[in-house]
């Protein structure tokens, strides 16, 4: 199979910006790395159909060398579809969230950090609790102040506390 | 007309969603009737699939329907077979029970008022649509279509509402699910660029003559691709971060269907595409991972939908396990997980949103004394949750049974470390859902470690107490009910069940079946030659022991 070397260099420049751009924070430029990745693909579909020039047309008698497999371009037509629907529906994704938060950036979860910055120590687990009748103690007296430090109510993490990496 | 046969209408089970999901877009302004036209849709098509199901039971094999009158290859052909039979019938059980749930619910009594219940039941036909395609591609692009199909609506369903936290998660999941599918597109070309077809069954034959290289190149290109989707790790991470965010029959529904659509692609690409024990120390050594990591990671989450998140990604490494056995023992407990694991893994989605129903939240730490608020949540949860641990009468256990067995007929030394690996995880998961118990059901309320709660006084706390929870919505429980007892039943019927997977499995080691139905009986003959290949996955000695160990569980009862 003869293949284009042009088609396939800029399929590859392709590839790579959008893999570039996938790797940033900032939502606009993650979906033009995915418009360049699934137009990345189609150029590989045409690519797999053979070099350019013939017509897709089969008649009887034609040999094989003769017309260009008709195939590949039914699937590029397909999937050039799906690539549409789905970067028109990621762009109203990132409306979305920029007039939620105001910020073209992938959203920090919070429960997330939640759980990651919870001490390995479970005080409904692990805390053994001493038999106190007393009120009224202070912090020192009593036994199970670690008990009562560890469930309070304390957030660890505030929303908008900026985080390294958050920007640039 | 004389050679009729219902597996001629197995693309309705593909088009009738879609064509009630068209109904439903039109009766946009009448809820109750788009409910009605959407229940009906998936009635229909679970009859006919259930007809399907059991014209396939009684006369075995499989059988292809080609689409716009060409010859096989070049038609776009759909394959049904034991397997994929099995797997759109479950799968319409859950979504026809999920779908009632959802109904009742009426999901404009969630966190946003405001949002457009009215695509809710159109884009869940969709959903239902992609689901039966991808079960029933006989092609790889088409297989792609159907993934694509139940991906856009999933991406609907999830950020549905657009509040803040499912935007958030709805960008990460699309990102990711767009990848693995360019990764899966790009592999299609360059399969058809090696072998000039695209048809499961033609490239079963053409794959083997391609070089060695190339043949490893493609086979993990396609399993990076369906490993993303079914989240396997290292390719889970997005799945736990995504599916809680989002209402719970979704959450349900995602959680039951779409991975195992990943496993489902993941099975055949194994057997059917590329038979042969290529890879398969490097699936063994990744389902032991996925299962240990994934309930590791249940520990230490404090939200119940998080927690069963994780465990779902766990025991994705469970049915991995069963296929990189590669024995026939091994495939068919992993039919039967599948089964099971839909079921229940739903079933329980369901009652976290039981759960959230009734007191508002599904986080660990704010609730408590739920076994004296509603005692009937409270069974409803205990029964799965035992059942996904592995306790002997339900069908978790007899699965896992199944597939120790088939990592002990396999032999090998890591096979054995992923059989203790698997042992691990079932006890570990029994501890994460006694976990959930314990906290949920028997502790008080007044001990909960809620921040609210402890930072209220005394006779706020009183108030709080005071104002009476929702009761308990019939249409709710309905559902969940006839989910878990589905679930339970799964133990009763796993003798015939365990057979049938079996017989499953039996066809698709062989894959004569599934090329004759599609290419006819020639090339199949052509196909079978491959005998070595069968040796391998142990075909001669290790007939039906996992059978008899299922039906024995399944009359013991």
């Amino acid at each position: 199979m003869t293949i284009d070397a042009v088609l396939l260099l800029i399929m590859g420049v392709m590839f790579a910006a959008a893999v570039y751009l996938l790797m940033d924070r900032t939502l606009t430029r993650i979906m033009f790395g995915l418009m360049l990745f699934t137009n990345g693909v189609n150029l590989l579909i045409i690519i797999m159909a053979g070099p350019a020039g013939l017509p897709p047309i089969v008649t009887d008698g034609v040999a094989d060398d003769e017309y260009l497999d008709p195939l590949p371009q039914a699937l590029t037509l397909t999937s050039i579809v799906i690539s549409f629907a789905i970067t028109a529906f990621l762009l109203a994704l990132i409306y979305r969230s920029w007039v939620l938060a105001r910020r073209d950036e992938v959203q920090v979860d919070i429960e997330d950090i939640q759980v990651a910055e919870q001490p390995a120590y479970d005080a409904e687990d692990d805390a053994e609790l001493t038999e106190e009748e007393s009120e009224f103690l202070e912090d020192h007296e009593d036994p199970n102040i670690d008990y009562e430090l560890t469930t309070r109510d304390e957030p660890t993490v505030r929303p908008h506390d900026p985080k390294e990496g958050d920007r640039r | 007309m004389n050679d009729f046969s219902v597996v001629s209408l197995a693309p309705l089970s593909v088009l009738l969603p879609i064509l009630g999901a068209a109904i439903a877009f039109t009766l946009v302004r009448r809820p109750m009737s788009q409910i009605v036209v959407t229940l009906a849709t998936m009635v229909i098509t679970m009859s006919l699939e259930i007809w399907l199901l059991v014209d396939v039971w009684m006369n075995g094999g499989a059988e292809a329907v080609l689409l716009g009158g060409w010859e096989a290859p070049i038609a776009i052909s759909l394959v049904v077979d034991r397997f994929s039979a099995i797997m759109l019938v479950v799968s319409s059980v859950v979504v026809l029970s999920v779908l009632l749930f959802a109904s009742a619910q009426g999901l404009g009594d969630d966190e946003a008022p405001q949002q457009p219940v009215s695509i809710f039941h159109p884009t869940f036909l969709i959903l239902t649509a992609g689901v039966s395609n991808a079960f029933l591609a006989g092609d790889l692009f088409n297989l792609y279509v159907g993934f694509e199909i139940l991906l856009t609506a999933s991406y609907v369903l999830l950020t549905i509402g657009g509040t803040g936290p499912r935007v958030r998660a709805g960008v990460t999941y699309v990102v990711v699910s767009v990848v693995s599918s360019v990764i899966f597109l790009v592999a299609i070309a360059m399969i058809y660029g090696a072998t000039g077809t695209v048809n499961m069954a033609d490239l079963a034959m053409k794959l083997g003559d391609l070089d060695p290289d190339l043949q490893q190149l493609l086979h993990l290109m396609l399993l990076v691709g369906f490993g993303i989707k079914a989240a396997v790790f290292p390719l889970s991470f997005w799945l736990p971060d995504s599916y809680p965010t989002a209402p719970a029959p979704v959450t349900a529904v995602f959680a039951g269907l779409l991975t195992k659509v990943g496993v489902y692609a993941i099975v055949r690409t194994e057997t059917l595409l590329f038979p042969g024990d290529r890879v398969n120390t490097l699936l063994l050594v990744i389902s032991g991972l996925t299962m240990i990591v994934g309930i590791l990671g249940a520990l230490v989450q404090f939200d119940i939908k998080r927690v069963l998140s994780f465990t779902l990604v766990s025991h994705i490494g469970y049915m991995i396990f069963g296929v990189s056995v590669a024995n026939q023992v091994g495939l068919t407990a992993t039919v039967f997980y599948v089964v099971h694991h839909i079921t229940i893994q739903t079933a329980l989605f369901l009652v976290t949103g039981l759960i959230e129903y009734r007191t508002g939240t599904a986080n660990v730490d704010r609730l408590g004394s739920m076994a004296k608020i509603s005692p009937l949540v409270a069974i409803l949860f205990l029964v799965p949750a035992l059942n996904l641990g592995g306790i002997p009468p339900f069908s978790g256990f007899l699965g896992k049974v199944g597939l120790i067995e088939g990592g002990v007929v396999n032999g090998s030394p890591l096979a054995w470390v992923m059989v203790a690996a698997s042992v691990v995880t079932s006890l570990l998961t029994l501890m994460v859902m006694m976990r959930i118990w314990t906290r949920v059901f028997w502790r008080p309320i007044e001990d909960s470690e809620d921040p609210a709660m402890r930072g209220m006084e005394e006779a706020k706390r009183a108030e709080a107490k005071a104002t009476p929870l929702r009761t308990d919505s019939r249409g709710l429980v309905v559902p969940t009910v006839g989910l878990v007892t589905v679930g339970v039943a799964l133990t009763f019927v796993a003798g015939p069940l365990f057979d049938f997977a079996d017989k499953a499995a039996n066809d698709m080691i062989h894959r004569t079946p599934y090329i004759e139905a599609v290419l006819g009986e020639e090339a199949a003959q052509e196909a079978q030659l491959e005998a070595d290949v069968l040796e391998d996955w142990g075909i001669s000695g290790s007939d039906g022991a996992g059978t008899q160990q299922g039906s024995e569980g399944g009359s013991g009862d």
